[in-house]
């Protein structure tokens, strides 16, 4: 699920912030976001840091890489895979986390929460 | 939209829920309108692995259902809402909350419930049965004031519940009225080695007790239980589990026909005797009876599903065949166990020492396996199993297979290639070796999720998982893929052949291995991997620069992440020798930073629940009181065990203590396959457990043995003795070739005992390597190794005294909090992760 509709964007941190391709936790309202920035793409992505088989917030601290064509991260805790771009956990179709879009503005990173 | 049809689903348990999966599956949802209505408060659940629930296992871990599945079109769900009466005229079903729904079909699938027999007191606060999450829930918190717990009935279930009593910390004690244990799956003998296992485990048993009287004490809760002709036994806590009954009385009352001992009756399609409604699972009685496993009813709901659909499938019955792993006791039982068949003869061998017993049924003159049980040592049940349905020959001499191994004879175990095809291998979601093989090989699997995910082979009890492993192993071996060696898919090469190349090309970067050797982005595989080998060939602190990005959170974090979140810190104490005043540092810390301290299995002391942003600062404070990294947290040395050998022991013949206090600071920090134990005893009597490291040495009169390739763990295996007598230098020397030579050849994530077992020419090999120098390498480990030593720093000591390094010690970019989810409750004087339970709880409760 991404929360696009009426997203507020949040200032969260500048894009020197995040060291590439390994993640870093905000906190924007009541969410813990995991952001990723990733050197093969380009880009930053942003999931809920709720890691949801262990139940603790660490999404943050797994390792980022790819699968096929699909940017991932790992979970810490399990080594469960979830796509960066959509939160759905590859290794389980019956789990997934929830995504934020991401803009940077002038090196600032914004989340949009709702 | 007129020609749609309702159908109204009773119960929502692991085979209503399979029911409507298949149908989802199947498209069912075009045509039909999926009405649900479930009694208890969670979705379907996996009741199989309900007991987990005490081992941390969460409600959600348990569901069956995938978020967001009812959220489908043409599914509707009810919860904490059951069907009270059916009207079958109206063909309408009516709910407790009121709701009436209209019905084309209606399945039954209400389960059972567990009979307790009519004994005065059965009601007593203190009294549960065993079946749901809520039944888990009320035990829980009940026993939390008890101290003796005690289960009426000895069979699958009792078992299972007084594992999860002792687990809960009472004393346990299981009564059972016939004279042996699992009456339904095991004879005699089978009991008589399960109830030694069991009673080693601390559980008493009380076989051929009939339970007349629950007694109450002074506060009206149970207080103990009274027996026929036997003393009263003490307990404040009752579980009874003394079999099941079929959830029929819904039929009942709607006058369909039921069995003679309950259940609903049905037909080969799961039709009751009213064509519209069916019954699957627990409550139905089919093909003559009710089958209490979950894999026949399983097959029941495929079958309705099909006919819902307009097929023809039929149910014929189902094999009973089971095993259980309770309390870390094998049990198995298949086929005709009991030799109920004319003719059938028995095999019995039964070893009372070690408390295995096998019996292994035969058909009358010739070796046709009928059937079988297994306690104590269940590893040929698979094997035998297969062939009791006829889906593997029998070999020759079948009683090979219940003969303990000789010597590592792996007698007459014949390979999965032996099973044929058309054999089911996963009996939960019927899944052939024929459909494995296929997945396997059209859709280029490599890994058991994978299996998983295409066929759902492993998904139900998880009992053929082991087999699903074997023929994948097979399939991929067939056909020649090589994958299994593939490091993984961003490198098509093994470990070893990885570690070549970065060495020979003298690499320093994962981006220059990945550039030039490897495809993609990386992953959590081969990241550690590479920067494992960095690390072994000597490339500094490893959390500089690109390096930060390659390290699991463990090494990232220079510590080890738990449960919840947090991270525990593990000071080195070499050789497990430590000064009042080093025990006195780490208490002082722990206490300071509210932390959990317990004594490890490897002779030092871990201090657990240390947040991100408090790790810099406790290590500081170790550090200044001259302590370092224990590598707890890397895939490196972890400890040298000792004895206190030769300077207090009176049998000790050499100082073990400073030879392991030697060699922990050596190879401290090196960096390899696996992590790496060792161990160092002072004379034979091996108080350290040398025999059980990856290399350990035991002292002579003369000098040292040097043991390799031992491990505890999961597959504990002693080590080899290697070589004898050796001096101080010599023993060094070798060790240094020996674990050089591992840390170049291993597997990822490969100990040295699999990695000796794999390694060719085995022992003697590896002693013509290491000692006589076969293969002119001896110079260049050596000095590899002397490179380790020469450049050993504690990494904890290079983060503290950097500014940029310790920035990373921070839960949010944006923020100074820590995490708000790591919360803390006292537990014996101490703190520990609350409970999600805990953490719902009124603030004033927690720490
Ligand atoms: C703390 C400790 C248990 C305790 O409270 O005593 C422990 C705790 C962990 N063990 Fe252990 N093991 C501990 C002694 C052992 C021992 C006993 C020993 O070393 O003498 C063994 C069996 C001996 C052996 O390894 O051969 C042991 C066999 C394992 C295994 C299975 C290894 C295997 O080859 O099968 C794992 C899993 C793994 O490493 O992949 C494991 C993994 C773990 C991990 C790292 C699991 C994890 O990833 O979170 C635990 C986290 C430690 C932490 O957070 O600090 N632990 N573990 C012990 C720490 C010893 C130390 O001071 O470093
Ligand atoms: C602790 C434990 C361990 C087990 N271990 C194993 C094992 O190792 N291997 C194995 O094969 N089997 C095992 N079983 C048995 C297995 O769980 C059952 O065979 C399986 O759950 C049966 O599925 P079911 O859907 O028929 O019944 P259930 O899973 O019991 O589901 C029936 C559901 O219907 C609900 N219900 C009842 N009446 C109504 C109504 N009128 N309206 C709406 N809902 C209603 C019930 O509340 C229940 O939720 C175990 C069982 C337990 C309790
Ligand atoms: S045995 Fe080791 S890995 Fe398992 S729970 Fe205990 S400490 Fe953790
Ligand atoms: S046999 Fe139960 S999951 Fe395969």
């Amino acid at each position: 699920m991404t929360l696009t509709e009426n997203a507020t964007w949040i200032d969260v941190c500048g894009i020197d912030e995040l060291v590439a391709d390994r993640g870093a936790c905000v906190r924007a309202g009541l969410y813990q976001i995991a952001l990723f920035r990733l050197s093969a793409t380009n880009e930053v992505y942003a999931l809920s840091n709720y890691d949801p088989t262990s139940g603790a917030f660490v999404m943050s601290r797994g390792i980022v890489g790819s699968r096929g064509d699909i940017p991932k991260v790992a979970s810490p805790m399990y080594k469960q895979a979830f796509d960066l771009r959509t939160g759905e956990c590859i290794d389980d179709a019956n789990t997934s986390v929830m995504t934020f879009p991401v803009r940077v503005v002038e090196d600032r990173v914004l989340v949009g929460i709702r | 939209m007129g020609d749609r049809r309702t159908l109204v689903v009773a119960g929502h348990g692991m085979v209503g829920h399979k029911l409507i999966e298949s149908l989802v599956e199947r498209g069912a949802t075009a045509e039909w309108d999926i009405v649900v209505f479930c009694e208890e408060r969670h979705l379907a659940y996996d009741r199989v692995g309900l007991t987990s629930f005490f081992t941390g296992t969460t409600v959600e871990q348990l569901s069956l259902v995938a978020p967001g599945f009812f959220a489908g079109a043409g599914l509707e769900v009810h919860v904490n809402d059951p069907v009270v009466s059916i009207d079958r005229q109206a063909a309408k079903a009516v709910s407790r909350a009121g709701r009436v729904v209209a019905y084309d079909a209606l399945v039954l699938a209400t389960g059972s419930y567990p009979f307790v027999p009519p004994i005065p007191g059965r009601d007593l606060p203190g009294c549960f049965v065993y079946r749901t999450i809520d039944d888990l829930e009320a035990i829980r918190d009940f026993a939390a004031t008890c101290s003796v717990g005690a289960v009426v009935g000895g069979g699958l279930l009792g078992l299972e519940a007084a594992s999860a009593l002792c687990h809960l910390g009472l004393e346990t004690h299981v009564v059972e009225f016939a004279p042996r244990l699992m009456p339904m799956q095991v004879d005699d003998g089978g009991s008589a080695a399960l109830r030694r296992r069991i009673e080693e485990l601390g559980v008493a048993v009380h076989l051929s007790m009939q339970t007349e009287t629950i007694l109450a004490g002074a506060g009206g809760s149970v207080a103990g239980m009274r027996f026929a002709g036997a003393e009263d036994l003490r307990a404040d806590l009752v579980v009874f589990s003394a079999g099941i009954r079929p959830r029929d009385q819904l039929a009942r009352d709607c006058g369909l026909v039921v069995g003679e001992r309950g259940g609903v009756v049905v037909d080969g399609g799961c039709r009751t005797s009213d064509p519209r409604i069916y019954a699957i699972g627990e409550c139905a009685v089919a093909s003559g009876r009710v089958w209490g496993l979950v894999s026949p009813g399983y097959q029941m709901a495929r079958v309705a599903a099909d006919r819902l659909l307009g097929g023809d499938a039929e149910f014929s019955g189902a094999d009973l065949s089971t095993k259980l792993k309770l309390m870390g006791v094998d049990v198995a039982s298949f086929g005709d166990a009991f030799a109920t068949t004319p003719g059938a003869e028995s095999i019995v061998y039964s070893d009372p020492v070690a408390k295995v017993y096998k019996r292994l049924v035969l058909a009358a003159g010739s070796h046709q396996v009928l059937g079988g049980m297994l306690v104590g040592d269940a590893a040929a049940y698979q094997t035998l199993a297969q062939m009791a349905r006829g889906d593997m020959p029998t070999p020759e001499h079948p009683e090979d297979l219940i003969l303990p191994d000789r010597a590592g004879s792996t007698a007459g175990a014949a390979g999965i290639e032996a099973v044929a095809g058309t054999a089911t291998i996963c009996s939960c979601n019927n899944v052939t070796k024929n459909a494995i093989c296929d997945a396997v090989t059209e859709g280029a699997l490599t890994d058991v999720a994978g299996i998983k995910a295409a066929t759902g082979a492993g998904t139900g009890c998880g009992g053929c998982v082991p087999l699903v492993i074997d023929l994948l192993k097979a399939e991929l071996r067939k056909c020649g893929v090589e994958v299994a060696n593939h490091l993984c898919e961003h490198f098509a090469y093994s470990r070893q052949e990885l570690f070549d190349i970065v060495r020979v090309h003298r690499l320093t970067s994962f981006s220059e291995v990945l550039t030039g050797h490897g495809s993609g982005w990386g992953c959590e595989i081969c990241k550690p991997a590479v920067a494992s080998m960095l690390a072994s060939l000597g490339s500094g602190y490893i959390l500089d620069g690109e390096q930060a990005s390659l390290q699991d959170t463990n090494d990232h974090f220079l510590a080890n992440l738990q449960r919840d979140g947090s991270y525990s810190v593990v000071p080195r104490v070499p050789g497990g020798e430590i000064t009042p005043d080093q025990l006195i540092v780490i208490g002082q810390v722990a206490k300071d930073f509210g932390l959990y301290t317990k004594i490890t299995g490897g002779q030092r002391i871990d201090m657990f629940g240390a947040t991100v942003e408090q790790l810099p600062a406790i290590w500081a404070r170790l550090i200044e009181a001259g302590m370092e990294s224990g590598h707890a947290y890397g895939k490196a040395l972890r400890t040298v065990k000792s004895c206190v050998g030769q300077t207090w022991c009176r049998y000790g013949v050499q100082d073990s203590t400073s030879l392991a206090i030697e060699l922990e600071l050596r190879y401290r920090g090196l960096r390899a396959p696996h992590k790496i134990k060792s161990a160092v005893s002072g004379c034979a009597r091996e108080c350290a457990e040398a025999q059980s490291k990856d290399f350990g040495i035991i002292a002579t009169e003369r000098g040292w043995n040097l043991y390799v390739g031992g491990n505890g763990g999961m597959k504990p295996q002693h080590a080899i003795l290697f070589a004898e007598d050796l001096d101080r230098a010599t023993l060094i020397r070798y060790i240094d070739r020996f674990l050089m030579f591992y840390v170049r050849t291993a597997d990822r994530l490969e100990r040295t005992a699999t990695w000796l077992n794999k390694l060719e020419g085995g022992i003697d090999y590896l002693r013509r390597v290491v000692i006589d120098d076969a293969l002119g390498i001896c110079g260049e480990l050596e000095a590899d190794m002397a490179r380790h030593v020469e450049s050993y720093h504690c990494e904890w000591k290079a983060t503290v005294e950097d500014e940029g390094r310790l920035a990373r010690f921070r839960t949010f970019l944006n923020s100074d909090d820590s995490d708000p989810n790591v919360v803390f409750v006292r537990e014996r004087g101490q703190p520990r992760p609350a409970t999600d339970l805990e953490k719902s709880k009124p603030v004033e409760a927690l720490l």
